[in-house]
């Protein structure tokens, strides 16, 4: 089993005065795509917020590789190599879609200095892309949104992706989009760790899983034995794969 | 009975128990002890002061709003005295009419600044407010039939408070009871009750939800405040008061210009005594206009010493000239909101809470 | 599609023919353009309309220069610097003393004025980034304890400003290039005024570049919206307030200089006599975009001088009414920044 690429140990983060992470004890393999699930409320946004330092960590330890991250600044966090696509999707509305890409490109002054070989296989992912280029990120449409979102996170290679809940408000196609392309990056030996409340999403990329729910881990495990236990699910997640097709 | 009277917000610190009552008492009785005419007008304006200054905590101590039009509404008052004063003639009832006239204007800008600008973010307040006051300070020197323009207006009392007036005959403890004496008494008597009035407001249930508004307003308004009326509220409640002081400023001069009210310097001097005295406190504007007042009266001699014995040391003589004194006001405002961010007074109960801990755990 | 092998720095055209680039929303422009063209009206006089409009626009960009920066200040980094306008006065004063220095060599007059303009736009970049690094550093994100202490920077910064040039007015003469007026038309336009006018459309044009066309352009335009994913995306986005704050603080140099020699004389309080105005203009321009403090600041500077013509009374008030009106039609501003 290859080393972790990610260790949190025993992490407890407040909200002003919410106690919110109560001791998160998570490892996370490298090269693989591991899938946090929980109800609403867990902590896990708080959890991918704490990887990035957005969130203070208040005790514990956070491990990227072999350095400790609970204490940098978020830009230094991103910097190693760690690529976030919040909730909210982080777009920058008056700015157009090659204005968000360029940011996302540390290495690019200018947009011919971007990847072009990259950006041609973004848009074999996502066409609306190409289509929009030079439109405000804000006049799109949600879907596109997350698309661009989740573009500007592999513009450049990352060592680690943290994506939350892409999947969220999405029409089934484009869901279906969603899971290709995140299969396409899985195939390129990035870490992905896909926080997600869409059970099929979760089956059809995830290789592990954690459950956590009060601010804690509650299962780590394989997602195909999850899968297979139906009883396993009802009791974790109170539902069934059977149910949420 | 005191804990009634002060509302059950107690100084909760001996030394400034004993400050208090220090002040209090040597303000009663300062025609008596201090007769001369400087001394006389210090202790006049540390009354002023200290209601002005309260009355602007209970905005930006107990609500959180920063607000730069307060001295428009010091200004009010006393124009509102002084003009009512001239067209009626000097009478109680002019002092009346004009107190009432402010306080009615005031009321009408007070609401409708409050309830234009409350909706917008702090620091829209803060810069409307700033633009209003600028407005009105013009204004005033231009409209010169009615408020005297830069000159300003010179005007008399009702009988009693004018200095003429000698009730008694024969020295009354060394002092010749005159209008000015009853003037000071008058001012003293008035500040006293808006005070403790204060100190009423906002250890009400209005004033714990003004403090809830300031802490968290999302929370507040959630749980069912409407936050805009109670700021509103808050916002009319101190322009009113600030406009009783500058009455009582108005009948303490006998002149009112745009320098004596509506200046910046006055807004400013009241945010360091606030600041410096201890926000959200009330008794902070107490003490803090004391210390300024003193301040501002004598350190400038205290500097002018200072600068005759560095007289030959170029820069230093500079830094000490008794012209330069608000720079070191300056200095100790930075100085108080990042280190005594609750002021003198904060300090003084954070320190006794700390003794009186440390002597429980020993017993 | 044959388009895919192109790189796409280069494309502009095929199927983005399909959709058009956002609509540039003129409508703040019409307003500006209607403003001149009502006054025209109202005054008359081509000649008195041409000479109020030309000082209206020197005013308005003057007032631009200053204000640029504490409209980018507070729209990156959420900071309302009330000191801002101490930087104003350092600038003027700054360029007293060099002028006076001058005075005693050979140089040309409008030399000395391009000379004072480096330095004191040199001299404020280096107090702002002390007064950043002293003041503003601990308060991040406390609005109110921001207020208290901007200002009490502000009263330290004016008294220092008396200390070193005495508590005095400077005056502050032009250079003999320029002096007087151009007769165009009966109307005198001086030739200063254009001269202001033309060193703030230039300073105008630099940030628009720089917003729009550079990458560090590109980082303020985005931490305006949204600074933690600015962060998230690996950008320090601290150091780069600083330099913000730093240029902000050298363009209300500049602008004092700009104003200083406009009045002809210099006193310790300009820096506050103009600091309600500039919070106007950017309260009207919309907090975080230059191009609304841009249009904001010629609405303001217009609206001063016509009115001052027509009805002196209210000259004062028609910047009040000018914000009333602004934030009643657009609460935010004419070009209000999004995720605020």
């Amino acid at each position: 089993m290859n080393k972790p690429i990610l260790r949190l140990s025993d992490v407890h983060t407040y909200i002003g005065a919410y106690h919110i992470l109560h001791g998160v004890d998570f490892d996370m393999p490298e090269g693989e795509v591991t899938v946090l699930l929980g109800r609403n409320g867990a902590g896990k946004t708080t959890t991918l917020r704490s990887m990035m330092g957005l969130c203070p960590v208040s005790k514990g330890s956070i491990f990227f590789r072999d350095t400790a991250i609970e204490a940098m600044p978020t830009a230094e966090i991103a910097r190693l190599g760690i690529a976030y696509v919040p909730e909210s999707m982080g777009i920058f509305s008056d700015l157009t879609v090659e204005e968000n890409m360029l940011l996302a490109a540390r290495q690019a002054s200018r947009v011919r200095d971007l990847d072009q070989e990259r950006l041609s296989w973004i848009f074999s992912l996502f066409p609306a892309l190409r289509k929009f280029w030079l439109f405000p990120a804000g006049k799109l449409s949600g879907g596109q949104k997350q698309m661009l979102a989740i573009a500007r996170a592999i513009i450049e290679p990352r060592e680690l992706i943290l994506i939350d809940e892409p999947s969220k408000g999405l029409a089934p196609a484009m869901v279906n989009n969603l899971i290709k392309a995140l299969l396409a990056l899985k195939a390129q030996q990035t870490s992905l760790l896909l926080v997600e409340q869409n059970f099929h999403m979760a089956c059809a990329l995830g290789d592990h899983v954690a459950v956590m729910d009060d601010g804690r881990i509650v299962f780590r495990g394989a997602m195909a034995d999850l899968a297979a236990d139906e009883a396993l699910q009802q009791r974790l997640l109170g539902l069934s794969l059977g149910v949420q097709g | 009975m005191m804990r009634r009277l002060l509302s059950n917000d107690l100084p909760k610190s001996p030394w400034l128990s004993a400050a208090l009552l220090l002040i209090v008492v040597v303000l009663a009785f300062a025609p008596f002890l201090f007769p001369g005419v400087k001394a006389m007008s210090v202790a006049a304006k540390i009354l002023i002061f200290i209601l002005l200054v309260a009355s602007y905590d209970l905005l930006l101590g107990y609500t959180g709003i920063v607000s730069f039009a307060h001295t428009m509404f010091f200004g009010i008052g006393a124009y509102g005295v002084a003009i009512a004063s001239i067209k009626l003639g000097e009478s109680w009832m002019a002092v009346a009419v004009g107190l009432g006239a402010a306080l009615m204007l005031s009321a009408l800008l007070s609401l409708s600044i409050g309830l234009f600008s409350l909706r917008v973010r702090a620091i829209f307040f803060a810069m409307i407010t700033l633009a209003v006051a600028s407005a009105f300070q013009t204004l005033a020197s231009q409209l010169s039939e009615l408020t005297g323009g830069e000159d300003g207006l010179t005007f008399k009392n009702p009988t009693w408070l004018s200095p003429s007036f000698e009730p008694f005959e024969a020295e009354v403890f060394g002092l010749l009871i005159d209008g000015r004496a009853l003037s000071y008494w008058l001012i003293y008597l008035v500040v006293a009750v808006m005070f403790l009035l204060l100190l009423r407001i906002v250890n009400s249930p209005f004033g714990r939800v003004l403090q809830a508004i300031r802490e968290n307003d999302f929370r507040a308004e959630a749980i069912g405040y409407r936050t805009v009326a109670y700021r509103t509220l808050s916002n009319l409640l101190s322009s009113l008061f600030a406009s009783i002081a500058g009455a009582l400023l108005a009948i303490w001069l006998r002149y009112v210009g745009p320098d004596t009210t509506l200046s910046f310097e006055i807004m400013l001097d009241v945010l360091l005594i606030v600041v410096i005295g201890g926000m959200g406190t009330i008794y902070g504007a107490l003490i803090g206009s004391v210390l300024f007042v003193l301040a501002q009266n004598y350190l400038q001699d205290l500097l002018s010493i200072a600068s005759q014995s560095f007289a030959h040391t170029p820069v230093l003589a500079d830094l000490v000239n008794p012209d330069r004194w608000l720079l070191w006001l300056g200095l100790l405002f930075v100085l108080s909101v990042y280190y005594f961010p609750s002021g003198v007074v904060g300090r003084l109960r954070h320190a006794h809470a700390m003794a009186k801990r440390k002597s429980q755990r020993q017993r | 599609m044959t388009s895919s092998d192109k790189p796409i720095g280069n494309e502009r055209h095929g199927s983005q023919a399909v959709l058009p680039k956002a609509q540039f929303d003129l409508v703040p422009l019409f307003l500006l353009i209607g403003l001149t063209g009502s006054a025209w009206l109202a005054v008359g006089s081509h000649s008195s309309w041409l000479t109020l409009t030309v000082a209206g626009l020197t005013m308005g960009l003057i007032i631009f220069v200053i204000a640029s920066g504490l409209t980018l200040v507070f729209g990156l980094m959420d900071v309302l610097n009330f000191g801002h306008g101490v930087f104003i006065a350092l600038g003027a004063f700054v360029a007293t003393s060099v002028m006076a220095f001058g005075a005693q060599t050979d140089l040309d007059g409008t030399v000395l004025l391009f000379i004072s303009m480096t330095v004191a736009m040199a001299v404020a970049a280096a107090l702002g980034f002390v007064f950043e690094r002293l003041i503003i550093r601990p308060v991040y994100g406390l609005h109110l304890k921001q207020i208290l202490i901007t200002m009490g920077g502000m009263i330290i910064g004016e008294e220092l400003i008396k200390l070193t040039w005495g508590p005095l007015q400077i005056p502050l003469p032009l250079p003999d290039a320029l002096r007087g007026s151009w007769l165009i038309h009966d109307a005198a336009i001086e030739k200063y005024r254009v001269f202001a006018s033309a060193v703030g459309l230039l300073v105008f044009a630099a940030l628009l570049i720089t917003l729009t066309r550079t990458k560090v352009g590109l980082l303020i335009r985005a931490g305006v919206q949204d600074r933690s994913m600015v962060e998230a995306l690996g950008y320090r986005i601290n150091r780069l307030f600083v330099g913000v704050f730093v240029l902000g603080s050298a363009l209300a140099g500049l602008g004092g200089v700009l104003w200083g020699f406009y009045q002809q004389s210099v006193t310790a309080q300009m820096g506050s006599q103009v600091n309600v105005l500039i919070f106007i203009v950017i309260i009207i321009g919309g907090l975080g975009s230059i191009l609304g403090c841009f249009v904001g600041a010629l609405l303001v500077g217009l609206v001063a001088n016509y009115a001052g013509f027509l009805e002196p009374k209210i000259a004062l008030f028609s910047n009040i009414a000018l914000m009333v009106a602004i934030l009643l039609w657009r609460p935010q501003g004419l070009y209000p920044v999004s995720n605020r």
